[in-house]
């Protein structure tokens, strides 16, 4: 934790600047309601009213950080429709709003991934694949992911998929890429003498492959994994957004910005930020105990 | 020039006559060997010296089935090199020691034996017998950047005999390596060769390491690259170190020096 200080000294430096920015952006609308009121704003007055505002344009840092823990822990132990007294998630908590994005996000970087090493296997070993696929893969993410997200819902909807399916398939659509990338660079890694070697032993494809290039793409496995995942929680978001799904951080989103909570949507998006930065961590976590089992890392 | 002769009556492990390889480059057509005629007998321990670009490591290659000759015929223990390979007829040392780092010592050596499919228990006999061969016994569970790199290459060179091999083929194996780990590397491969009665052909740049090692030394020269000279050693097979101070030794190296020399005149 040697880089924890100047870490902690950037957020402290964000957070004030936020700080600053929250009184210029609320305090027209704190003046207006002074002024109706007939009342005369003092400055310490005007900065504590645009700390407060229900429906700030920009929510200060705590406000946002109480509805964090509002729609989360004290939703779910305390709430009427909490955990603790229905013995089911709450569908006002992030709890349950996180949850059904993630469960997306997981099987469609699941699929995505698995897509995507089979995409990479495929483009080294066979010539064919490697002429043809690359420029496929590239051109599919020039598609703007907004554009393609609610023909894909529609699509499958039509065919009777709905829920969790879709919105998979569009995190898939977004973390497969990377994976390939990452994953044909990889396999590639092994030099023309590691490759000789195993000639010398008259080693067929497979045990190439099993041997020397799966091992030597195991670092860029877990570097692109770690892109693909938070792709995976994007694509998960951007699809909850044109179903007007009523679950998801996506849908909360949404809902936020139909009713003008924005605290409500900053929350959503801080959720998103955390979920997405613990799933990066785990994966990171993963690797650094599969690199120091294979000896690779120091 | 050419070595016509056999000096042992068997027949040649290595046989090339008249073996060209041309390779086709953006540059035009690269000779990089030409009419090259060899035999090597069992049991003989070849240096190939040369400058660069003289076609001693392309010959190692062709030996070992890695690049295709052109023209001429090959045959290594009286088959084609590809079939040779296919037999594993040899183990290849290369330049660096391309040891797979997330294989422990032991793995590594291991690794054709995992190919060639010998039982887990013959794998452990074998990597023992050939770690204490080139004096590596009790590093076993290191991973290759805790060694050195002089133990580093000793651990490729059991990699290449831990199967049975009776052909091992080394290109400049101890080229990045410092005088004083060379001289040691060189000592023990002599007893290596001595007790496994291998044929051993060895690529060098090293004029004192060709003489000191061989029982011939092929002299090659680039452009085309080609045979100048090929030298029967007198020396015996048991070489002490300071066996390099002899008149013998001395003799036969201004001899080597002689005939990179000439091919050089030949530009």
């Amino acid at each position: 934790m040697r880089n924890l200080g100047p870490v902690l000294t950037v957020v402290a430096a964000l957070i004030a600047l936020w700080y600053l920015a929250v009184v210029p952006m609320n305090a027209q609308w704190a003046q207006d309601q002074a002024r109706r009121a007939g009342q005369d704003l003092s400055f310490t007055a005007l900065v504590t009213d645009t700390m407060s505002q229900a429906r700030p344009r920009l929510p200060a840092p705590h406000q946002v950080a109480a509805e964090l823990w509002n729609s989360t822990v004290v939703e779910e132990m305390t709430g009427r429709r909490g955990v603790m007294t229905t013995g089911s998630l709450s569908n006002r908590s992030l709890i349950y709003h996180g949850w059904v994005t993630l469960s997306a996000t997981l099987l469609g970087f699941a699929i995505g991934s698995a897509l995507g090493i089979a995409l990479a296997i495929g483009i080294v070993h066979n010539r064919a694949m490697d002429a043809s696929v690359m420029p496929w893969a590239i051109a599919s993410q020039t598609i703007p992911i907004l554009a393609i997200a609610p023909m894909i819902i529609v699509v499958l909807n039509a065919v009777g998929i709905t829920g969790l399916i879709p919105k998979a398939i569009i995190s898939t659509y977004l973390s497969f890429f990377p994976v390939v990338v990452g994953m044909v660079k990889g396999l590639r890694a092994p030099d023309a003498m590691q490759l000789d070697l195993m000639k010398t032993y008259s080693a067929n494809g497979a045990e190439v492959f099993a041997k020397l290039r799966w091992p030597s793409a195991m670092p860029y496995l877990f570097a692109s994994l770690k892109v693909a995942i938070a792709a995976a929680l994007v694509g998960a978001i951007v699809a909850e957004l044109p179903t007007g799904a009523v679950a998801g951080l996506g849908a909360r989103l949404l809902s936020g910005s139909y009713y003008g909570q924005t605290v409500q949507i900053w929350s959503a998006l801080f959720a998103a930020a955390i979920l997405a930065a613990s799933m990066v961590a785990l994966i990171g976590l993963i690797q650094r105990v599969t690199l120091r089992r294979m000896g690779m890392a120091t | 020039m050419k070595d016509t002769k056999p000096s042992q009556t068997a027949a040649p492990v290595i046989s090339a006559s008249d073996l060209n390889l041309t390779f086709e480059t953006a540059d035009g057509p690269v000779h990089a060997l030409k009419d090259v005629t060899l035999d090597i007998a069992k049991g003989e321990f070849v240096s190939f010296i040369g400058p660069s670009g003289c076609g001693k490591t392309t010959f190692l290659r062709v030996i070992a089935d890695l690049e295709t000759p052109t023209a001429g015929t090959i045959s290594v223990n009286g088959m084609t090199p590809e079939a040779a390979r296919k037999a594993r007829a040899y183990g290849y040392v290369f330049q660096a020691a391309g040891l797979y780092p997330w294989r422990t010592i032991a793995g590594n050596v291991k690794l054709p034996l995992e190919i060639m499919g010998y039982s887990g228990a013959e794998q452990q006999a074998r990597v023992e017998k050939v770690l204490e061969l080139v004096e590596l016994s009790g590093f076993e569970r290191k991973f290759p950047w805790q060694l050195s790199g002089g133990m580093q290459q000793r651990a490729s060179i059991a990699r290449a005999l831990a199967f049975d091999a009776d052909i091992l083929l080394m290109d400049e194996p101890f080229g990045a390596l410092d005088e004083i780990v060379r001289d040691r590397l060189n000592e023990q491969l002599l007893e290596l060769w001595a007790r496994t009665e291998k044929t051993i052909g060895f690529v060098t740049h090293s004029i004192p390491e060709a003489v000191y090692l061989s029982t011939k030394i092929v002299v090659m020269s680039p452009r085309p690259g080609r045979i100048t000279d090929i030298i029967d050693s007198p020396l015996p097979r048991e070489r002490p170190l300071d066996i390099r101070d002899s008149p013998e030794f001395i003799e036969i190296a201004h001899r080597v020096r002689e005939g990179l020399r000439a091919g050089h005149l030949d530009d």
